[in-house]
């Protein structure tokens, strides 16, 4: 049992790592934004592995609280990506620097 | 009739003022921003409602003494914040000066505002809304929310449906504020632990009150409260936000600035800080009364030099709100001072409001404040000119007009408390006369020469609509304020009699009938007798 | 005499009807009903009158309605009822009244009809609300009602500049007497408990503190008050130039009521002076130096008006040097008698302007005798009757003044009296001559205006109607208050004394002294002086301006200087306006600019500007570069990591 823990942990941590990566090296906000969704569900699976290894149901519980919000979330980003995209014909965000202080 | 005296009795009076304003800006939201008409007749409507749901405080003859319609919901048990609410004599007239200075503002912005009005009408219903709420929340977490509420749509008043440097205005105004509240959220938070320290997690007024804090500890709190309100007030030297403030305002927003924001402050004094700090205050109250009696005549001299008509009036708010802080702090054996400076915020309230209004109406028609612009109007326009004259003059303290009341009651209070700063208040009522008088005189007198100002218009109905109860106002509680003070008073003496019974450890009333000797003897006590008869 | 409030609704409701409806009502209309609700006044007052002898001359008070309730705070709608405020009420309606049907003529011509009466039947309300009112504080509404009335009058004819300034420099002065005025009223409070002035002479009386400080100090700040609102010095400047509105409001409001209010309430609160010797002693002496200060002014003015303005000033000094003495029904008599000769020299010179088209110079007149008959007449006697002319109405009361002040001797300052006789003799002399001075200017030398542009006439009968009761009034007013010499020879009691004395404290006890012999040769002394400088005076001014007709302006030339000063009303105004009101208005624009612009609120912008330039150092770290703020984000997350490893690692 305890193995199936570990290697779920790992599993996450790849995933999450590779979120990251997707996230810092990317330009395009969609795959940007599908880096966010890997981390948010390598953090769910964590959440689910320590559930498991601590036999409760918290983290499972917030595993679904996490869907939610992540799904929210993309339905908002994506809706700002839309627009920028209205705006500028270009998503590129290199180039979208309006929030520059 | 009687059914429905019985019936609003029973109903949750203050509830209802507090949130029907609420429901009416939601209902506003959902209706279409072209419908203007349609809009500012309901938001009218609603505030005259709520207006007239609030009279019914007044019904079933309650004596105002201790708090009534009192409301208690749990709401956050976990840190014991509740809903309480509730109105005393010191409360009353301010909550209602509250529900009829709102359709007073809205129908004064009929045709004053002309874009984005859908938004308008939903801010000046939050405004009551928050307003109203400030003034009877008896959870001091309801009531910092409150008191918070209010700056949002203030903010968004000024700097949308301002003029000339509004958002220099409406930023200087809400940071201003905000650096005072922030202090008495500290307070706030402060009195929690304080009562969490002794077993009570509570931010309940009610409990506060009967579980002070020690001494050391008042005067930090004091401090904290202090600068919110003096800030609000306001008190020299923190009013410079004010005459930005007012000055770039749409009337509607000068009005319930002037009349109901500013009070939010002398309120605070004389609700939280006396009550829950008697012995700070009290030992504070020799420096608040100088600052008090710096603002009167400061506030009056730099008056003098305004040639902005707006400005002028705001910055006399500095001078008159000064009357109010006197009376408040005028601790003497008697509390006629801290009636007086009750009575007097509601009569500023009228007042003030009342004057805003009227340089609303010719701002209007000629889109100047600068008094020099006009000259002559009395010939112009009759009207105006009578309705003008009677609310300077209730602003200047002419006995038979309200604010002869609130003034003198103030300076008898402050006189008995200290002479020598009453007197040097007294002297604010001739600065009074100077600067309204002189503005009078330019505004009004002489020939109208400026081709522009003899084309202007009388007071129409609508105007006359608002601005004729606030006249009626001004002169019944000038003639007969009995009423008024007959409700303030227990109030207020509840309050004053339990600051001096703690403060100083012992309470005696000036009783009616009392020999003049025994009077004297406390006046003069070392005067040797013989003298040079 | 529960119904003596009436007094005031009557004007009331003529102020509402005018105000509201007068713009719709014909004039005439409005004339009357402003009139008759001061003739219900005058009725109301006079039935009172025979009620309170019939009630054996007791004072009531009633009172009407709570006012200002905070036990032990009481102030209420009261009113006094005594033979004081009977005679006070009684005169105040009946010139008013006069003063109205006078004006329903002077002002026919007039836009702001309705406005006029309106502000005038509220300024009779005001009035008699300040004599009738049986506490201070409600005095005081009436005391700044009739203030406002005066301001509004004053700057009636508002289109010009002159008047405007004229009505907020009144109002601004008698702002600066009221503040004294209500400082006193608190220490009232605070040492007695109470406004009500039955009570308070009880206090007063049963506790004697005679010479207290305390009381010294309400006396004198009361006072301060009626130096505002009587023009006493130093703040008798704005009654000159409250000239500038319309000539029946000159009669009435400066001249024949609202300016005695000062006079009234040092009487009225008697009680509380002859406690005082100090005080008295400076009433005393600040109304004879106005006395003798303003005659010595109005000796060379050349406005109508001002003349007369001046010695108003000056007869306000004489009843006050009356009040200092303790001599309080003989001020009161004097102010009776002064309403009625002085509203007829007003409403005579408004006759004579408005004969000439608007003139007011007496340089510019001359002759008018011949074109205005009743008005000369008028004029005459009413100009005798103030030089103290001997048996006209004015003689009678300033003679007993003088005398009053002839055998005074007041503690603190045994000469004080036969210093302010001198003083008060001077003044008369003074009166005579700037009086008949003006007789001659205006009516009996040749013309000096072009015959041909102006065609001087008679005013109409509403105008001339009016004078001739008050003409009457000026002759016969003194017979109901004769000093004891006239008394006697004439055997026409003293009536006035002992029906207003109830109200008054120590009252008479100068004239129950000039009972014994030594007494009589004192008054029969001070009397011929009387008529003496009075004769000089008119024979002075007969000389200089008939006899020797051009010889005053030799005398100018030689004594240049002095005429100069005089002319220029000693530079008051000017040193007034040089050392309060210009530095104030200096004072008032950098505490404006400097102060709370600069100051204050460069401080309030300061913090501000503080605040945003170390915004400004951090602001390149907000790139708005999402990817950088991802970096930003997982760097920090690394630096925690590691933060976190090494701490576990050290433990």
């Amino acid at each position: 049992m305890e193995s199936i823990v570990t290697y779920s942990l790992v599993l996450s941590a790849v995933l999450f790592t590779m979120g990251v990566l997707a996230v810092l090296v990317r330009r395009n906000p969609l795959i940007m934004f599908m880096g966010i969704e890997l981390m948010l569900n390598a953090a769910n699976l964590a959440f689910i592995a320590f559930a498991r290894h601590l036999d409760k149901l918290d983290g499972q519980v917030i595993a679904l609280i996490f869907m939610a919000v992540a799904a929210a979330e993309v339905a908002i980003g994506l809706a700002i990506i839309v627009s920028i995209y209205r705006f500028r014909r270009d998503v590129d965000v290199d180039a979208v620097n309006s929030l520059r202080g | 009739m009687d059914v429905l005296v019985q019936m609003m009795a029973n109903a949750p009076l203050l509830s209802i003022i507090i949130f029907l304003p609420l429901a009416g800006a939601i209902i506003i939201t959902l209706m279409s921003p072209a419908r203007t008409h349609t809009i500012k007749w309901f938001a009218f409507w609603v505030s005259v409602v709520t207006f007239g749901i609030s009279l019914f405080l007044l019904a079933g003859g309650g004596s105002f003494e201790h708090f009534s319609h009192v409301e208690q919901y749990t709401w956050l048990p976990q840190i014991g914040v509740s809903y309480h609410i509730g109105v005393d004599g010191i409360s009353l007239w301010l909550v209602l000066l509250t529900t009829l200075l709102l359709p007073v503002s809205i129908l004064s912005s009929f045709s004053a505002i002309t874009k984005r009005e859908k938004e308008y009408y939903i801010l000046l219903l939050l405004m009551g809304f928050a307003l109203a709420g400030t003034f009877v929340a008896l959870d001091l977490f309801l009531f910092f929310l409150f008191w918070e509420a209010v700056l949002i749509p203030m903010y968004l008043l000024i700097g949308i449906w301002g003029s000339g440097r509004r958002i220099y205005a409406a930023t200087k105004f809400v940071l201003y504020t905000v650096v005072g509240s922030f202090f008495m959220l500290l307070a706030i938070i402060g009195l929690y632990v304080y009562a969490d320290s002794l077993g009570h997690a509570t931010f309940d007024f009610i409990w506060l009150r009967s579980h002070l804090a020690p001494p050391e500890l008042q005067t930090w709190f004091f401090l904290a409260f202090f600068l919110a309100f003096a800030i609000k007030v306001p008190l020299f030297p923190f009013h410079t936000w004010l005459a930005d403030a007012h000055t770039e305002a749409p009337t509607a927003g000068s009005v319930l600035l002037a009349a109901l924001l500013l009070k939010m402050g002398g309120y605070g004094f004389i609700r939280f800080c006396l009550t829950l700090f008697p012995e700070a205050s009290v030992s504070a109250a020799p420096w608040v009364m100088a600052l008090a009696v710096i603002s009167i005549i400061y506030g009056a001299l730099v008056c003098a030099a305004q040639t902005d008509f707006k400005r002028l009036i705001a910055l006399s708010s500095v001078a008159h709100m000064g009357f109010v802080m006197l009376g408040i702090f005028s601790f003497a054996n008697t509390s006629i001072g801290q009636v007086g400076a009750t009575i007097q915020m509601v009569n500023h309230g009228v007042t003030t409001g009342a004057l805003f209004l009227l340089v609303g109406v010719v701002y209007e028609r000629r889109h100047t404040r600068e008094i020099a612009q006009y000259g002559g109007l009395a010939a112009v326009m009759p009207q105006y000119y009578n309705v003008f004259l009677i609310t300077m003059l209730a602003s200047v303290g002419l006995p038979a007009l309200n604010g002869f009341v609130g003034e003198f009651l103030i300076l008898l209070g402050a006189f008995r408390a200290d002479w020598a700063l009453g007197g040097l208040a007294t002297f604010g009522v001739v600065l009074a006369a100077i600067y309204l008088l002189t503005m009078f005189r330019k505004v009004f007198h002489g020939e109208c020469t400026n081709p522009e100002n003899r084309k202007l218009l009388d007071l129409n109905a609508r105007e006359l609509g608002y601005l004729v109860p606030l006249v009626l106002l001004m002169l019944w509680i000038g003639l007969y304020p009995k009423p008024y003070l007959g409700a303030i008073k227990p109030a207020v003496d509840n309050t004053v009699k339990s600051v001096m019974r703690i403060a100083t450890g012992s309470i005696s009333y000036a009783r009616s009938g009392e020999k003049a000797a025994a009077v004297l003897a406390q006046v003069q006590p070392a005067e040797p007798t013989g003298g040079d008869a | 005499m529960d119904y003596i409030y009436l007094a005031i609704v009557f004007p009331l409701l003529g102020l509402l009807v005018n105000g509201f409806f007068g713009r719709r009502m014909t004039r005439r209309a409005v004339g009357t009903i402003a009139s008759l609700a001061i003739l219900g006044s005058f009725a109301v007052s006079l039935v009172a009158f025979f009620d309170y002898l019939d009630a054996g001359e007791a004072a009531r008070s009633i009172i009407l309605l709570p006012w200002i309730s905070l036990p032990p705070l009481e102030i209420s709608y009261g009113f006094l009822v005594d033979g004081l405020s009977l005679v006070m009420a009684l005169a105040v309606s009946l010139v008013s009244f006069l003063i109205h049907v006078y004006s329903t003529g002077y002002m026919a011509d007039d836009d702001g009809y309705p406005r006029y009466f309106a502000y005038l039947n509220l300024f009779v309300a005001m009035m008699l609300t300040l004599v009738l009112a049986d506490n201070l504080v409600l005095m005081f509404v009436g005391w700044e009602g009739v203030g406002l009335c005066s301001y509004l009058l004053i700057g009636f004819w508002y289109k010009r500049a002159a008047p405007s300034v004229a009505g907020l420099k009144a109002f601004v002065v008698n702002r600066i007497g009221d503040f004294a005025f209500l400082i006193g009223v608190f220490l009232v409070f605070w040492l007695y408990g109470t406004f009500r002035f039955t009570e308070l002479r009880q206090s007063v009386e049963t506790v004697a503190l005679a010479g207290h400080l305390p009381i010294t100090l309400i006396a004198l700040f009361l006072f301060g008050g009626a130096i505002g609102k009587s023009a006493q010095f130093p703040l008798y400047v704005w009654l000159p130039d409250a000239m500038e509105g319309p000539t029946p409001v000159s009669a009435l409001i400066h001249a024949a009521t609202m300016v005695t209010a000062g006079v009234y309430m040092v009487s009225r609160m008697s009680f509380l002076y002859s406690m005082t010797e100090v005080a008295m002693l400076v009433v005393a002496c600040v109304g004879a130096f106005t006395a003798i200060f303003a005659a010595s002014i109005a000796l060379v003015q050349n406005d109508i008006k001002r003349v007369l303005a001046y010695s108003t000033v000056s007869q306000l000094g004489y009843m006050f040097l009356a009040a200092g003495l303790g001599a309080y029904w003989i001020a009161i008599f004097h102010l009776f008698t002064h309403a009625f000769f002085k509203a007829l020299l007003f409403l005579a010179s408004g006759s004579v302007i408005h004969g000439v088209r608007g003139e007011m110079d007496m340089r510019k007149m001359g002759g008018l005798a011949k074109y205005m008959p009743h008005t000369y007449w008028h004029f005459l006697i009413g100009a005798m009757s103030i030089s103290g002319i001997p048996l006209l109405a004015g003689f009678f009361s300033k003679d007993q003044i003088l005398f009053a002040a002839f055998t005074s001797r007041p503690g603190i300052w045994p000469h004080a009296g036969m210093v302010l006789w001198v003083v008060g003799v001077v003044t008369a002399l003074f009166t005579a001559f700037y009086m008949f001075r003006q007789i001659y200017l205006v009516f009996l030398t040749k013309p000096r205006f072009d015959t041909d542009e102006i065609h001087p006439h008679e005013a109409p009968a509403s105008m001339i109607v009016p004078n001739w009761f008050l003409a009457v009034g000026s002759v016969f007013a003194g017979y109901i208050g004769l000093p004891a010499l006239f008394a006697g020879i004439l055997s026409l009691p003293n009536v006035f004394q002992p029906f207003v004395s109830g109200a008054l404290a120590g009252a008479g006890h100068v004239a129950e002294a000039a009972h014994g012999a030594q007494e009589l040769i004192k008054e029969v002394l001070t009397t011929s002086i009387s008529v003496v400088v009075a004769l000089v005076g008119l024979g002075l001014a007969f000389y200089l301006y008939q006899v020797r007709y051009g010889v005053t302006e030799k005398l100018k030339k030689a004594f240049a200087a002095p005429y100069r000063v005089l002319l220029n009303k000693y530079y008051v105004d000017e040193f007034y306006n040089a050392t309060f009101v210009q530095p104030g208005r200096v004072m008032c624009e950098q505490l404006s600019r400097a102060v709370d612009l600069g100051i204050i609120d460069g401080i309030v912008n300061a913090v501000a500007f503080v605040i945003g330039a170390l915004g400004q150092i951090l602001r390149p770290i907000q790139t708005g570069f999402v990817r950088n703020y991802a970096w930003y984000i997982g760097g920090g997350a690394v630096l925690l990591v590691i933060l976190l490893w090494l701490g576990l690692g050290a433990k």
